[in-house]
């Protein structure tokens, strides 16, 4: 069914539609919304036979997941940001039992500074837990991801993280297609737990594990996730017969063909990105787009297969590794080096904290890259004035002041200066 | 003919000789249906009370809930010895996840059990959760708080050995004072645990009103499990803290376990009390009281206290908390003394 709705809206009816049998959560911004929209379907009585738990912290939130799913509960939790890095210890733990909980992420920006908007500092931070993590481009496949997300994970026995952009999904109202139940139910059988606390077949979970094993323990934990290679188009696939719609996947490509540029991201920021390259295309640039839609797995295979033939791929990342740059940029180079291909790859770091990422800015961008007139790690739009001024500031003076402080000081002078 | 009426307790304990009574009221591991709930075969120190306190307890609780029972554990000294992996010595299903969140842990547990019955796919199956001193009261602490003020239907057991035993013996909060640990030295102007610090967590408990707190002590074993027993009688939050003598952290003879767990209820030091919804309801009485020094001199981690020039001060001190307690959880019964 058609209906205009918030993306978080969207999200908490397409969990609802997955029968989950426990729900815990603790708030935070911008994943609030979709809380609270499971928990009033739980309380309406609109989800049946849930538990819907509020707890004391996101530690709690992953722990009591962990407990539900272990005793075989279809779980389901969401966080963001500072709440995602409050659950670390419970999140490694959660992927190392091999606990199928599906978790929304609403992409937030990590403090210090404190900054509640979009980037995709939190989840990625997450990116060696373990964890699949998949990244949604539009509201209608943030909806979609969690539909195939609960199959994936349950499937694998593996946790799944699905990503959507804080504030620019999660409060965007939009057209969504809502599932039936029925279609769901098609989709999406009742969890079989592969291992379960069950007082009639006693078993001890979360043993100690020395040197002897742990390798291989550990192994197959990426194993588990080159199944979900595989596993993840499949389900795609699947989704489709019933569906009717292409969602999910590993990746996207668009009008990459005979692009000499590919511009690769991932989220809501491709469409941005499509828009800038469909003015591009008509002003002849061969440029093309990669979506990365599974960024854990992280598939090699697929994205050297929609890149070989180009000249040159931007990467373009909401986040960045500090002391060395690029993390998505990292990645698809290792998707081709070492197999004969030359492409000349540039990292750009973009939208931190919410920074809009502009049309204009991406214009400017891909014509230096197709000139490969790019350093190999820009800052999208970095006001280098104030950057230079407290760096000024710092050479100058010992107790130069919190460096935040300062700049946000230096940016509202020029802002008033200019307004 | 003439009437003997049979006399089952002995002066100054509770210990009843089971073949005296009838089966119903014997003890759980006098139970030739007993489950070894914590098997042997595990790794504890010689004279461990965390292993015969949870021995103890578990299978009590098994038995409370005709063998429907599924345990969440803190990581700790308990876990380590009893799961060293292929092997475990648990017969139940049970869970290691980590140090601070068996609470948040059993709250899953009991939020799946209640939606698999509510869909009439399982028996009414309970949760247990156990954790050592630090894992309750300060690592967990804040997922112990959330689980009771939620009232969730979780009987939690702390076995307070007085620190952190599995990382090498350092202060915990439940740590007392002028004790040796690691990291409180008995060197320098206030030797050993400082004073004026720690919590109590059976007090923190009562204060969330939740169904039952209790505690015991692994001298009193028959104690132990009826307080178990009667926790599982509830529903909601349950709390029950067990002190349990640790002979590695303590310094003490693994032999003197159950001396010194007793000597810490006779002194005072340890109160054994139950509670209902955040008010005490019954104190186990101390028949003859004893002064501190008893169950501190056995103990290495308070030899600093006893050289050449003991420390009379400290011990003051220590007598004082003692005393506090005896007045505070009304362990004195009147009529004896
Ligand atoms: C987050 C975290 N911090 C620290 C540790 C190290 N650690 C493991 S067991 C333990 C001590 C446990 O003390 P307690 O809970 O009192 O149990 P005991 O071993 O004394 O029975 C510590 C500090 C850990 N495993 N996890
Ligand atoms: S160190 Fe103490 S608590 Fe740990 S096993 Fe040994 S006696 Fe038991
Ligand atoms: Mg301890």
């Amino acid at each position: 069914m058609l209906k205009q709705m918030e993306g978080s809206h969207a999200v908490a009816e397409a969990v609802a539609l997955c029968r989950p049998e426990v729900i815990c959560a603790y708030p935070i911004s911008p994943q609030t919304h979709i809380v609270e929209g499971v928990g009033e379907m739980v309380k309406a009585g609109k989800i049946t036979n849930c538990e819907f738990i509020n707890v004391e912290s996101e530690f709690a939130a992953m722990s009591v997941a962990i407990g539900s799913s272990a005793t075989g509960a279809r779980t389901y939790t969401a966080t963001a940001s500072q709440g995602l890095l409050f659950m670390v210890e419970a999140v490694y733990n959660a992927s190392g039992l091999g606990l199928p909980i599906v978790m929304t992420v609403a992409n937030r920006a990590i403090g210090a500074p404190i900054n509640i908007w979009n980037d995709h500092s939190d989840s990625i931070s997450q990116r060696d837990s373990g964890w699949i993590q998949l990244f949604a481009e539009t509201n209608q496949e943030a909806l979609d991801l969690h539909i195939q997300a609960f199959k994936l994970a349950e499937e694998l026995s593996l946790p799944v993280m699905v990503c959507m952009d804080g504030f620019i999904l999660t409060h965007a109202y939009e057209r969504v297609d809502i599932p039936t139940q029925e279609q769901v139910d098609a989709f999406l059988p009742p969890y079989e737990p592969r291992q379960v606390l069950d007082t009639h077949a006693p078993v001890s979970i979360g043993a100690m594990v020395g040197p002897e094993a742990f390798t291989e323990v550990r192994y197959l934990a990426h194993e588990k996730q080159m199944q979900a290679l595989d596993l993840i188009p499949k389900l795609a696939g699947e989704f489709k017969t019933i569906f009717g719609r292409d969602s999910g996947g590993l990746v996207r490509p668009y009008r990459t063909e005979d692009a000499e540029t590919i511009v690769i991201a991932m989220g809501s920021v491709l469409g941005t990105i499509k828009d800038t390259v469909d003015e591009m295309r008509d002003a002849g640039v061969k440029i093309g787009v990669l979506g990365v839609i599974s960024f854990r797995p992280f598939p090699l295979d697929a994205v050297r297969e929609a890149i070989k033939h180009a000249k040159r791929v931007v990467v373009l990342e909401k986040t960045f590794a500090v002391g060395i740059g690029g993390i998505l940029a990292t990645d698809v180079r290792t998707s081709f080096f070492g197999f004969g291909i030359q492409i000349e790859s540039y990292t750009v770091i973009a939208g931190l904290g919410g920074r809009p990422i502009t049309k204009a800015s991406l214009h400017e961008l891909f014509e230096k890259a197709g000139r490969d007139d790019l350093p190999r790690l820009t800052f999208l739009d970095l006001d280098w004035k104030v950057v230079n001024k407290q760096l000024e500031r710092e050479r100058k003076m010992r107790r130069s002041g919190p460096a935040a402080e300062n700049i946000l000081r230096d940016v509202s002078s020029t802002a008033a200066h200019l307004g | 003919m003439s009437f003997q009426p049979v006399k089952f307790y002995q002066t100054g304990t509770f210990t009843v000789g089971n073949r005296l009574l009838v089966p119903e009221e014997r003890s759980v591991q006098a139970n030739m249906e007993r489950t070894n709930s914590l098997n042997s075969g595990h790794r504890a120190c010689q004279g461990c009370g965390e292993a015969l306190g949870a021995r103890y307890a578990i299978d009590a609780a098994m038995h409370a809930t005709n063998n429907q029972l599924i345990a969440a554990n803190a990581t700790g000294c308990l876990e380590v010895f009893s799961t060293p992996y292929p092997e475990t010595s648990w017969q139940i299903p049970w869970m290691h996840s980590l140090f601070g969140n068996a609470p948040a842990v059993a709250t899953g547990i009991a939020a799946a059990i209640k939606i698999k019955r509510q869909k009439g796919l399982k028996d009414d199956v309970r949760v247990v959760a156990q954790g050592g001193d630090g894992g309750t009261t300060d690592i967990g602490f804040g997922c112990l708080s959330g689980m009771f003020e939620r009232n969730d239907d979780v009987l939690y057991i702390c076995y307070d050995n007085g620190g952190y035993m599995n990382t090498g013996v350092q202060r915990s909060s439940a740590t007392p004072p002028a004790a040796r640990t690691a990291t409180t030295m008995p060197v320098g102007q206030q030797p050993g645990n400082v004073f004026g610090q720690g919590k109590f967590m059976p007090a923190i408990a009562m204060a969330h009103e939740i169904p039952y707190v209790a505690t015991a002590t692994v001298a009193d074993l028959r104690d132990l499990e009826h307080k178990v027993k009667k926790a599982m009688t509830f529903r909601g939050a349950r709390y029950i803290h067990i002190l349990v003598p640790c002979p590695l952290g303590w310094g003490a003879a693994s032999q003197d376990t159950i001396k010194l767990s007793r000597l810490a209820k006779e002194t005072g030091t340890f109160p054994v009390f139950e509670a209902e919804y955040g008010e005490l309801t019954n104190s186990s009485k101390i028949r003859r009281v004893l002064p501190v020094e008893e169950y501190l001199r056995p103990q290495k981690r308070f030899a600093h206290l006893f050289g050449k020039t003991p420390a009379v001060a400290t011990l003051v001190r220590l007598q004082a908390l003692a005393d506090k307690n005896i007045r505070k959880y009304q362990l004195l019964d009147k009529e004896a003394n």
